[in-house]
């Protein structure tokens, strides 16, 4: 069943490479289309069926891949990984959507996007070390033409920006990743946690693992992007096509984070420990790296007059709070931290499709060159009112309930941190709605008299994200539901 | 075992002598001149050649009283440079650069070269060594300045034989050192001296260091490794495209094998005093950096792909600080692979030369939408040479880096994976000309169905080699054999 569903958008690009001839632009779409449509089916019976008060791993498949290294090729999900293959899928069809109008070469673009996805939702059902690095190395390739040939005028620059920038994360992991098999033995990542909680194994020791963090942060935080590593992200965002802008903010990010919970937390506690116990020099980092991201991410959102890059920097803003809740290592932070990684998701793929609809009619993404749209395309302005509401964490909407509770976790552990993060949302609320004046309201530009309102395919994109960022904000425990065993493995710390 | 004895388990490089001799008389005899037919008797001769050498078997034999050996790492080398000679063949039968009027002589060198590299491969003896690598060397000398109209091809041949002059000279003094130490030539024995030398103390460690360190200097030329490296960008840049891919592949393949027989047959047990590993790791450092960074300006992709083996040379050399069986392995095993990848990127850069007639990196603008083929493929090598899941290069690089780390060769590891970022950067260039950038020229170009053929043979295992590589390392296993004792 997940190997179905991993390998079908791989299908799809072989099918569309070869079946397909380079007339054919609006069957290799329907079909790109009809493809991305079968994950998702498959990621929804998934969601239904998953049982979801058993821990562990369900839906498991695993055979023996390479013997010399007892490499195996095992995949399976838990709730935490079961709601991103979701989102990894949900938004599939939808960036098929949003690319019906690319025109340059769309059978090539249509064939990386499912080779992206491919890699994507292995990513987050890999069980296996080897696989796990396999699938996140393979998303770097399609990105790279994906942004290098269909991005913006700066594209060249951000593709290979985020290219070097992600490459060189990931192999200090690689490298972190060959010492925690020659310690334990075995890439079979359950295993390999088990061994870590086992006193005495060499995994355990502290040193070790905090050496290991450290190159598994590395690689991680590059792809959240945690600052100092962030700076890939709003280039990469701003030169990116909407729908892979889309993809990275909504799924690429999230590997990160995922990551960080699925290898540094639950795999290397003591690591963890060492930089989150809120004692000694480095007790603190994780959660100085968080507010960092909050604070930092939101001012410079703030000073952004280009619309993109203010959504771009909004992201890392709002990264941050999951890193924090992370850092807090209690069960109300973590759930925080999930629940925020799956809201963001949808959150930043609707902003980024919003933006992407005024870019498609204006030709220009400068905030102060808008006004007064409001009156001319009614419905485009409700849906980025939600949007943005939802981004500020207003109570009722998805965003809230994540944020709230990563904050609520943290504020036990780490006062003042906490406190200062809260400048954050603040912030937030003012970019936003000061955006939202901008743009929207006022006298109407007379440039934009003849704007045409968004359209059918364009709401069809927007409206399923719509639906979940109010139905998780108003019954958020559909999604916690599905995590809450999951979480309370994790070695958490009352 | 004896002379007469030896000699049926010495056919296979009686049959390359043999065709080398019958390609000049064909040549000669023909009245045709020009057509491919040498070519193809040539790739006769190494098939025939092969094929003995396995019924042979690999039962580990000792030949010519001690002089070479008969053994499943021998068996592996002589593969491995039978199949890169094969294709330089067959690549040089689809280049535009060689002369058609001394298409013989140039087969017939290439199978000297050949047998060459399959003695350098088995040679056991310090005398015999000395031999098959000065016998490789003079005929790459003549392979390197082939193009006589070329003033860059005879630069780069009179570089080339002034370096290896040189290095050579060096590596003989080291060698006639070692043999006045301990008395003999056969590197078996020179292990066992060497090791009683210095459980008695008779020894002078210094001047064992010194030879040592000089022989290192004529393997390292022959593997381009720093500070014996400068002649190869010259000569990777003025050589036939086809002998580049040659010397890049089968000559740096011919120069471990040597290595590792000298360095772990007989220089193994001088490790503990003298820790002359430590010496190779250093070297190994600094010519993957060096290579690395050298490339990152080249506008040439001759010359790219010229320092990038030698980066490639570094990050091989690893294996050999490892002093460890599953450092060989890695070795072996990214021999396979480099020959693959490496081979591949060198074709295409003889297709382009061919249809585009440039070799610089503008030369490869547009070209995805003239070449889509040609393009992918290209794509498929230089990132497979970056070492991308899911490429080949991958493997290759996962089990030599897993070698390093289960060694605490922390240091190392870290400075050979710093690198492959650095390689990124100048693969992608090649990559981002001819994707993202656009050429005046859009009429798309044809190439024949015999070179798509021969394009998909090194682009179907540089995939496959990347998603299952389990038969590598049980093949690697078994050649290495009794070598690591």
């Amino acid at each position: 069943m997940l190997s179905l569903m991993i390998f079908i958008p791989l299908l799809g690009m072989l099918l569309i490479l070869f079946a397909i001839r380079r007339e054919q632009e609006e069957l290799a779409k329907r079909v790109a289309f009809v493809v991305t449509l079968i994950p998702l089916l498959i990621a929804v019976f998934l969601f239904i069926t998953y049982n979801r008060s058993a821990s562990g791993h369900q839906f498991e498949e695993d055979m023996m891949w390479i013997n010399a290294f007892n490499i195996r090729y095992h995949v399976g999900i838990d709730g935490l990984s079961v709601t991103l293959v979701l989102l990894t899928a949900l938004l599939g069809p939808i960036c098929v959507l949003a690319s019906w109008k690319i025109e340059k070469g769309i059978k090539a673009y249509l064939a990386l996007f499912l080779l992206l996805e491919t890699g994507m939702i292995g990513f987050f059902c890999a069980l296996d070390m080897f696989l796990f690095y396999v699938f996140f190395e393979v998303t770097l390739l399609p990105m790279y033409f994906l942004i290098g040939v269909w991005g913006g005028p700066r594209r060249e620059y951000a593709a290979i920006k985020f290219f070097l920038y992600t490459l060189f994360g990931s192999v200090l992991m690689l490298i972190a990743m060959i010492a925690v098999y020659l310690k334990g033995g075995t890439f079979d990542i359950p295993r390999l946690i088990e061994l870590a909680k086992t006193p005495d194994h060499p995994l355990a020791d502290p040193t070790f693992q905090i050496w290991a963090f450290l190159g598994f942060f590395i690689g991680f935080a590059v792809k959240v992007p945690i600052f100092p590593f962030h700076t890939w992200l709003p280039d990469a965002h701003v030169e990116a096509p909407t729908a892979i802008s889309v993809i990275l903010a909504g799924i690429l990010l999230k590997m990160g984070t995922y990551g960080l919970v699925r290898v540094n937390f639950a795999m290397l506690p003591e690591g963890m420990d060492f930089f989150c116990n809120g004692e000694g020099r480095w007790g603190n980092s994780l959660a100085i790296l968080g507010f960092i991201n909050i604070v930092y991410g939101s001012l410079c959102a703030l000073a952004q007059t280009d619309f993109k890059k203010l959504v771009a920097y909004s992201s890392i803003g709002h990264m941050g709070f999951v890193l924090i809740g992370l850092a807090a290592r209690n069960e109300s932070g973590l759930t925080g931290a999930i629940l925020q990684m799956f809201n963001h998701g949808v959150i930043s793929a609707m902003l980024f499709l919003l933006v992407g609809v005024v870019y498609d009619r204006a030709h220009h993404r400068e905030i102060n060159g808008f006004g007064g749209l409001g009156s001319k395309m009614p419905i485009y302005t409700g849906i980025t009112t939600l949007a943005f509401m939802a981004s500020l964490g207003l109570p009722g909407l998805s965003g809230f309930v994540g944020e709230a509770l990563a904050l609520l976790g943290a504020y036990s552990k780490f006062k003042v941190l906490t406190i200062l993060s809260t400048i954050g949302i603040v912030v937030g609320a003012a970019y936003f709605l000061w955006t939202l004046q901008r743009v929207f309201l006022g006298e109407l530009n007379p440039k934009y008299e003849g704007i045409t309102e968004i359209n059918g395919r364009e709401i069809a994109t927007l409206v399923p994200l719509g639906i979940l960022t109010i139905v998780l904000g108003i019954w958020p425990s559909i999604a916690i539901d599905m995590f809450r065993e999951a979480v309370s493995i994790l070695p958490l710390v009352q | 075992m004896t002379n007469i004895a030896s000699i049926p388990y010495f056919i296979p490089e009686i049959v390359l002598i043999i065709f080398a001799v019958v390609v000049i008389l064909y040549d000669l005899a023909s009245k045709k001149r020009g057509s491919n037919g040498p070519a193809y008797l040539s790739l006769v001769g190494l098939v025939v050649a092969v094929i003995t050498a396995i019924v042979i078997g690999s039962e580990d034999r000792s030949l010519f009283l001690g002089m070479v050996r008969l053994d499943s790492f021998a068996m592996f080398f002589k593969i491995i440079i039978s199949v890169a000679t094969a294709a330089t063949i067959l690549f040089s039968v689809r280049s535009a650069e060689l002369d058609p009027e001394t298409k013989g002589e140039y087969y017939a060198l290439l199978l000297a070269v050949a047998l060459g590299m399959y003695l350098m491969a088995s040679s056991t003896h310090l005398l015999m060594i000395y031999l098959s690598l000065e016998m490789v060397s003079l005929t790459s000398y003549i392979l390197a300045g082939f193009l006589t109209h070329s003033p860059r091809s005879s630069e780069a041949a009179f570089k080339y034989i002034t370096f290896g002059a040189i290095s050579s000279g060096t590596m003989l003094f080291g060698i006639s050192l070692l043999f006045g130490m301990t008395g003999t030539g056969d590197i078996m024995l020179i292990s066992i001296r060497l090791e009683e030398m210095f459980s008695q103390g008779n020894v002078y460690p210094l001047a064992v260091l010194l030879s040592i360190t000089f022989i290192l200097a004529g393997v390292g030329y022959k593997i381009a490794s720093v500070p014996f490296h400068m002649w190869s960008p010259d000569v990777y840049e003025g050589a036939p495209i086809p002998i580049t891919a040659f010397l890049s592949v089968a000559s740096k393949s011919a120069g471990f094998a040597l290595f590792i027989r000298l360095f772990y047959s007989g220089l193994k047990s001088a490790d503990d005093p003298l820790d002359w590993s430590m010496m190779l790791a250093v070297v190994s450092a600094l010519t993957m950096t060096v290579g690395n960074l050298a490339a990152l300006p080249q506008q040439n992709v001759k010359r790219l792909l010229a320092y990038s083996s030698i980066s490639h040379g570094g990050f091989l050399l690893m294996g050999g600080v490892l002093l460890t069986s599953e450092g060989l392995q890695a070795i072996l095993i990214y021999l396979i692979i480099y020959l693959f990848m490496n081979l591949g990127a060198f074709f295409v850069v003889i297709l382009i030369a061919n249809e585009v007639g440039s070799e610089t990196i503008d030369g490869y603008r547009g070209l995805v939408s003239r070449a889509p083929l040609i393009a992918v493929s290209m794509a498929i090598f230089l990132f497979s040479l970056t070492g991308l899941p899911p490429l080949a290069g991958f493997a290759g690089k996962w089990i030599l880096f897993a070698a390093v780390i289960k060694e605490k060769f922390y240091w190392l590891a870290i400075i050979g994976l710093l690198n492959s970022v650095v390689a990124l950067y100048y693969y992608v260039r090649i990559v981002k000309a001819m994707f993202l950038d656009t050429s005046d020229d859009t009429e798309s170009l044809s190439f024949s169905p015999g070179s798509l053929v021969l394009l998909l043979v090194f682009v179907v295992p540089t995939l496959l080699l990347g998603i299952y590589w389990n038969p590598l390392y049980e093949l690697s296993r078994a050649s290495l054999g009794k070598l690591m004792g």
